[in-house]
């Protein structure tokens, strides 16, 4: 048995121990809530040096991927062209506007009932400080950006276990465990518990600490008070000329707190893709495709759905017919291919690679997940519970409500982020395979447990269950340690003629940077291949 | 009553959000029984008559497939995935993997294959 109690706990080590305790699914939960390997190594845009000759290149997706790969080349001398399946640009890059309607796999249609100005996104919606690639395509592009509220100290943690199933704030949340925990901390520091371990200075430094960053009181104590209040929130806060003085609140009991799974939330603002700064766009994330596209006009050509992908000494077939209307088959020819096409739907085309890049595309399975969108006739989130954006948690399965990171005190109907389920494993199926209007429904029952006024506020909402997106079959690629080790570098190799690129060729899962960063990458290696042709 | 089945079912889906402390039973879905595996698993894709689907790439119909004659094959798609069909091998149960496939297999879609498949086939299919 390995000794894990004296060994660094690295990220790795840690997944590892917990996929041998609980299964890949486990593990993958977690990676996910790590945000495994989400670093961006982004360092500037890049210029590919050398010679094109004219060559041409023909680029699967008009996401955002296939789209930096068409600018990129197109601006060291290729001929570009790019196939889409959609007839808009952006791909996972969407926003649903008032008026726009969304058709799933299955034929059901749903349609943005918004106000005038609201807008849902169903797939990526924040941008971190640190995701320099997409944030440069912004700038590039002209696309405005706006600060997303992530972390809000008044917006609610909820666990339908703990405290009759009453919300907190989560700056109620925060201060209590860190003031509980500190208390019991400082305890063991002063009654010599830690010795053999802390020197004086040491326990000196963390008593200090600890009183500060904890709340503590004079003799170290977690307690009702200004001291704590001044962290977690007044019942009355302090007010002007008579009014009453500030009344602390009630912290809550250590035992009922340490036992409840409230922590769970907590770790959101701490962790690096979370962290502020982030961004937004102002008028919806689907912006960034809509100015590509613009920046592309010409390029891309719409509707096609791919059927055949092929190559040979001479160059690349790619063969598609209309995505709406069938009818005869249709060939574009190029020099090279940039493909950007999820492997989730790539697996079902054929194309002639070799063995080592088919088994990467065909072994690579997609996360779940649904994100709802509700429009409600006032901000009342704003206006009853000085909620102003940001995020509040719950252990029900709809997991996430997110408040808008914009048009804060306006009047009328807004639309919020009710569910966005993607973190419990293969329970996200369960969730998915209800239709959008049972999905809708439960975010509304699940949500009334948080904020009352949900029914009678509610107008209308839209559903996206991403295993039923037409053109991805699932949310993004959901690598796990083992088939990277085994399939990545085989998934991001040239073959030939042929390079694949797009979040699943990253190591940001469900992120633009990832996508950003792998076509930067693969276009960079297949031009080295092309100059050296 | 259709929401209200559904309803029930998601509020036995208790979900323990962002916790990396696993329990081992934990992964296995809670759903039992061929018809209520289809329902809240497989028609997600599939569909809820079993019809599949179609866009850029596609879910393939269960209605009348012949590739569902031999057993292994269902039981080996469900089991360890193929292509965009995620792997359901850690999250059911030789029983539930058994009560699906044999729910897909007969009785519905226009299937009506007679040989039913056993908890022990999918143990070996591991």
């Amino acid at each position: 048995m390995k000794d894990f109690a004296n060994e660094k706990w690295t990220r790795r080590s840690l997944l590892t121990a917990i996929g041998l305790a609980g299964g890949t699914a486990a593990m993958y939960d977690a990676m996910l809530s790590m945000g495994y390997a989400a670093n961006s190594d982004f360092t500037g845009p890049i210029t590919l040096q050398g010679n094109a000759k004219g060559a041409s290149v023909v680029i699967l997706g008009a996401g955002i991927a296939g789209m930096v790969a068409a600018h990129e080349m197109r601006k060291a001398g290729y001929k570009v062209k790019i196939l889409e399946f959609n007839n808009r640009p952006g791909g996972r890059n969407w926003s649903l506007h008032a008026g726009d309607s969304y058709t799933d796999i299955g034929g059901t249609t749903q349609k943005a009932d918004f106000a005038p100005g609201q807008y849902f996104n169903p797939g990526p919606w924040r941008l971190p400080y640190h995701h320099q690639g997409i944030l440069h395509y912004c700038k590039m592009l002209n696309v405005p950006l706006e600060s997303f509220v992530m972390y809000n100290n008044a917006a609610l943690v909820h666990s339908a276990n703990a405290f009759g199933g009453k919300p907190k704030r989560f700056r109620e949340v925060a201060a209590d465990y860190e003031g509980h925990i500190s208390e019991l901390l400082a305890k063991a520091t002063s009654q010599n518990k830690l010795d053999d371990q802390l020197d004086k200075d040491e326990k000196d430094g963390v008593l200090q600490m600890l009183k500060s960053w904890g709340g503590l009181d004079k003799n170290y104590e977690y307690k009702k008070g200004e001291i704590s209040s001044d962290f977690r929130g007044y019942d009355i806060p302090p007010g002007g000329g008579l009014q009453a003085g500030p009344v602390p609140s009630d912290i809550m009991p250590r035992k009922e707190l340490l036992t409840s799974s409230l922590w769970n939330a907590l770790y959101f603002p701490k962790q690096w893709d979370f962290q502020g700064q982030l961004f937004q766009p102002k008028g919806g994330m689907g912006e960034i495709g809509k100015a590509f596209g613009k920046l592309l006009d010409g390029v891309i050509q719409y509707d096609c759905k791919v059927t055949d992908i092929h190559q040979d000494e001479t160059g690349v077939t790619v063969t598609y017919i209309n995505s709406k209307t069938g009818g005869a088959p249709k060939t574009e020819k190029a020099d090279w291919c940039v493909n950007t096409i999820p492997v989730s739907v790539l697996s079902q085309i054929p194309m002639n690679v070799g063995p080592k890049m088919r088994t990467a595309i065909d072994s690579l399975p997609y996360l779940p997940a649904v994100k709802v969108g509700l429009q409600f006739k006032r901000r009342f989130w704003e206006e009853d519970d000085n909620i102003y954006g940001g995020n509040t948690y719950t252990d029900q399965p709809i997991f996430n409500i997110s408040y808008p990171s914009h048009g804060f005190f306006e009047k009328g109907p807004a639309v919020l982020l009710g569910a966005y389920i993607y973190r419990s494993g293969m329970r996200v199926y369960n969730f998915e395979a209800l239709s959008a209007q049972e999905q809708i429904e439960a975010a509304l029952e699940q949500g009334s447990k948080i904020h009352p006024q949900y029914r009678a506020e509610f107008m209308n909402g839209i559903a996206v269950a991403w295993h039923r997106v037409p053109w991805t079959l699932g949310c993004s690629g959901l690598w796990n340690d083992a088939l990277r080790e085994k399939n990545y570098e085989n998934m991001c190799a040239v073959d030939n003629r042929i390079v694949l690129a797009g979040e699943h060729c990253s190591h940001l899962m469900a992120w633009q940077e990832g996508s950003v960063l792998s076509a930067l990458d693969a276009i960079t290696r297949l031009h080295k291949r092309v100059i050296a042709a | 009553m259709k929401t209200t089945t559904a309803l029930i079912m998601i509020a036995l889906v208790s979900t323990l959000v962002g916790s990396a402390h696993a329990q081992s039973n934990r992964n296995l879905l809670p759903q039992q029984g061929g018809e209520a595996l289809y329902k809240g698993i497989c028609q997600d894709c599939h569909m809820p008559d079993g019809r599949g689907a179609i866009g850029a790439g596609q879910y393939p119909a269960l209605a009348k497939n012949p590739k569902l004659a031999e057993p292994g094959y269902p039981i080996s798609v469900v089991t360890h995935g193929f292509k965009s069909m995620p792997a359901f091998g850690n999250a059911l149960s030789d029983q539930q993997i058994a009560d699906v496939v044999n729910y897909i297999r007969a009785g519905h879609f226009g299937n009506s294959y007679k040989d039913k498949v056993k908890p022990e086939d999918v143990k070996n299919a591991r």
